[in-house]
């Protein structure tokens, strides 16, 4: 392989990429707009969801608790109920998202410090909205278990406090609970994806379409020489929407920045070589632009948006499509970046999700280069 | 580099199917180094499926060949280093301008930095494309596009040249300053085989083959094939080129019966 061919070939397509307008726009405008749109409509805050309330205990324990939910911004108790017929109806009449049942024995176990139940129904029709407001209801029932169990130990002039009761992790890492917080991170992985395969599955069925592949396969140019090359201009229009997104990241919905910024950016890399060489395996085995797009778009859009854990929590899947997540590079991704973004955890805990990623570039790379034929026909 | 004896391109029984047609049919010949060789036949003889496997583009079926010393089959990538190549249809890259184009192919055949200034001002002298050298390669006319390919295929100085049909719809002009370029490229000492379905202009080659329906019907100087196949004609007018040709091919076509007929 010669730097000096790979080079030629990398200054070619960035002039290709710089006179067609519609590349141009794939490139820069598009990754903007879809972040702009899901960043601001997408976002999945749940704000005064509308809940109905049936205080069974009638205690100032159990009124405690519902007047955590009333001062919650998330809650807005919309009914008081008297029995379970009445709950149902105003779920089923939509009146209200959810439902909280207070038992009798409530106030009673409390004071015995034994754990107590209480129940939460949801209406899950809208299965965001509801795995949302789960989530802000654990947050609230588990803030008022610990502030009881921090009086009851004062009660018993223990310094020590046991630990919190259910404590949900999705809770604990995205703590002012903002969804966008890790709607962003999430939209970044698919937004590469996508963009960078689609740029490149354009690239080489072009040549071939326009019979400048011809001409091309007829000097000493090698395969890897011709792949590279062309990868090379795609990998920094890549990264540059990466930058442009994490910054707006920052600076328009002011996502907090908990890891390394080169760590993202490092792993970043691993993972846009492989959705570039994704679309350049189609590019090379159709030699055609319109099929080539659309096998980049079917194989990147649906599975790096619903496969990926970006909104779909993973571990909540069947057990079938879980086991086929692990096929799709974004899953190891979107891991990665939540987790440098929300927790700010290092390489040592990622290299897990990372070496799948290493795996799939270096997989799709070698497979668009053995599949690119210098020969017609 | 040339094979021994001064052969550069030699093929035998080189054959090409696509399917059940075949479209090349055990043509063999030998190309002299220095030699100005031409393939003349009518559209759809065979001509640039020939060109295509004689620079490694297109597999053969069956027979062999070497370009070069090289074996088609297994160095065709290294006779790739060893020739020029224009093909039949313009495929230089119209979005970006003359200069970019050289510079592009001047980089693939890594041409030494020490040189390459001088044989890119070469090439766009040469092809007359002084005054477009920041043009897009879109906004030139054809006869310009194609001195353009003939520039970037001889860049880096090929020692064998395969031109397919390069005049073909270009004006008296661009076709006689071809020719001297052509001729200036022999007297170098480099191979120059081309195509072309213009009998007059194969009056100016070295050598001819004469193909029809993927066969190598005759081959020889354009004296010699005139001088050897004894055509009825009026008293005291020579026989050209198309009247050899085409008695060859009433020949063929007759033996051949209706069938072929339709199928040509
Ligand atoms: N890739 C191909 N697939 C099928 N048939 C082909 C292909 N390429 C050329 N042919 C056929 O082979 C014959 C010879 O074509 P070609 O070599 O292009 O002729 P010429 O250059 O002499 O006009 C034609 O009948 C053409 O249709
Ligand atoms: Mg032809």
């Amino acid at each position: 392989m010669k730097a000096r061919r790979l080079l030629a070939v990398s200054g070619k397509e960035f002039l290709h990429v710089r006179r067609d307008p519609r590349s141009l726009v794939l490139a820069i405008a598009i990754p903007v707009v879809l972040l702009l749109l899901f960043g601001y409509v997408l976002t999945l805050d749940v704000d005064r969801v509308p809940m109905a309330v049936w205080d069974r205990s009638r205690t100032p324990e159990s009124r405690e608790l519902v007047s955590r939910f009333e001062g919650s911004r998330y809650f807005q108790v919309a009914q008081r109920a008297e029995g379970y017929p009445e709950v149902e109806e105003a779920l089923d009449r939509g009146q209200v998202l959810a439902a909280l049942v207070i038992p009798e024995d409530f106030a009673g176990k409390v004071r015995s410090d034994r754990s107590s139940v209480v129940q939460l129904l949801l209406d899950a029709a809208e299965a965001n909205t509801a795995t949302i407001a789960l989530g802000y209801a654990e947050a609230v029932v588990s803030g008022y278990s610990s502030d009881l169990e921090v009086r009851w130990a004062h009660a018993k002039g223990l310094q020590g406090i046991r630990p919190p009761i259910d404590v949900r992790s999705r809770v604990w890492f995205n703590t002012d609970l903002e969804s966008r917080n890790f709607i962003i991170p999430g939209l970044i992985s698919v937004i590469m994806m996508i963009i960078a395969a689609l740029l490149t599955s354009l690239t080489v069925a072009r040549e071939w379409e326009q019979g400048t592949m011809e001409q091309l396969i007829a000097t000493p140019v090698t395969a890897p020489e011709l792949i590279l090359g062309k990868l090379l201009p795609y990998f920094v229009i890549g990264m540059m929407d990466l930058v442009v997104a994490v910054a707006m990241g920052k600076y328009l919905f002011h996502v907090p920045m908990r890891g390394s910024l080169p760590l993202l950016f490092g792993i970043a890399a691993v993972f846009l070589v492989g959705a570039l060489s994704l679309g350049m395996l189609f590019s090379v085995s159709t030699r055609s632009q319109f099929p080539a797009s659309q096998m980049a778009m079917a194989f990147t859009f649906l599975p790096s948006y619903l496969l990926s854990g970006f909104v779909f929590s993973i571990d909540s899947m069947p057990p079938v499509v879980r086991a086929i997540t692990h096929l799709v590079p974004s899953r190891y991704f979107v891991k990665v970046i939540k987790g440098i973004y929300l927790k700010g955890v290092g390489l040592g805990t990622l290299a897990v999700d990372t070496a799948p990623l290493l795996v799939f570039g270096a997989g799709l790379l070698l497979a668009a280069t053995r599949m690119f034929r210098k020969k017609l026909g | 580099m040339t094979a021994p004896g001064g052969i550069s391109v030699s093929a035998r029984d080189l054959t090409r199917r696509f399917g059940d047609f075949v479209a090349v049919n055990r043509v063999t010949f030998d190309v002299r180094r220095g030699e100005v060789f031409g393939f003349l036949g009518p559209n759809g003889a065979g001509k640039s499926t020939t060109i295509r496997m004689l620079c490694g583009l297109l597999a053969p079926t069956a027979g062999e060949a070497t370009v070069a010393g090289f074996d088609l089959r297994t160095q065709a990538e290294s006779v790739k280093t060893r020739i020029g190549y224009m093909s039949q249809r313009f495929s230089l890259y119209e979005d970006l301008t003359v200069e970019e184009n050289i510079d592009f192919f001047g980089g693939i055949y890594r041409i030494p930095s020490g040189r390459k200034r001088e044989r890119k001002e070469w090439a766009i002298r040469m092809a007359g494309l002084s005054d477009h050298v920041r043009t897009r390669v879109a906004h030139l006319s054809g006869g310009w596009k194609q001195r353009l390919a003939l520039g970037c295929a001889i860049l880096h100085e090929p020692p064998i040249l395969f031109l397919d049909e390069p005049t073909s719809g270009t004006d008296p002009i661009s076709r006689r300053s071809f020719w001297d370029l052509i001729y200036s490229l022999s007297g170098g000492g480099t191979t120059v085989f081309l195509t072309t379905h213009h009998m007059d202009e194969a009056e100016y080659c070295d050598r001819l083959g004469l193909v029809y329906r993927g066969e190598l019907v005759a081959m020889g100087s354009p004296r010699e094939l005139k001088d050897g196949f004894p055509v009825e004609r009026a008293e005291g007018i020579a026989p050209t080129l198309e009247d050899v040709f085409v008695s060859l091919v009433e020949g063929m076509d007759r033996a051949a019966g209706p069938v072929a007929e339709v199928r040509g």
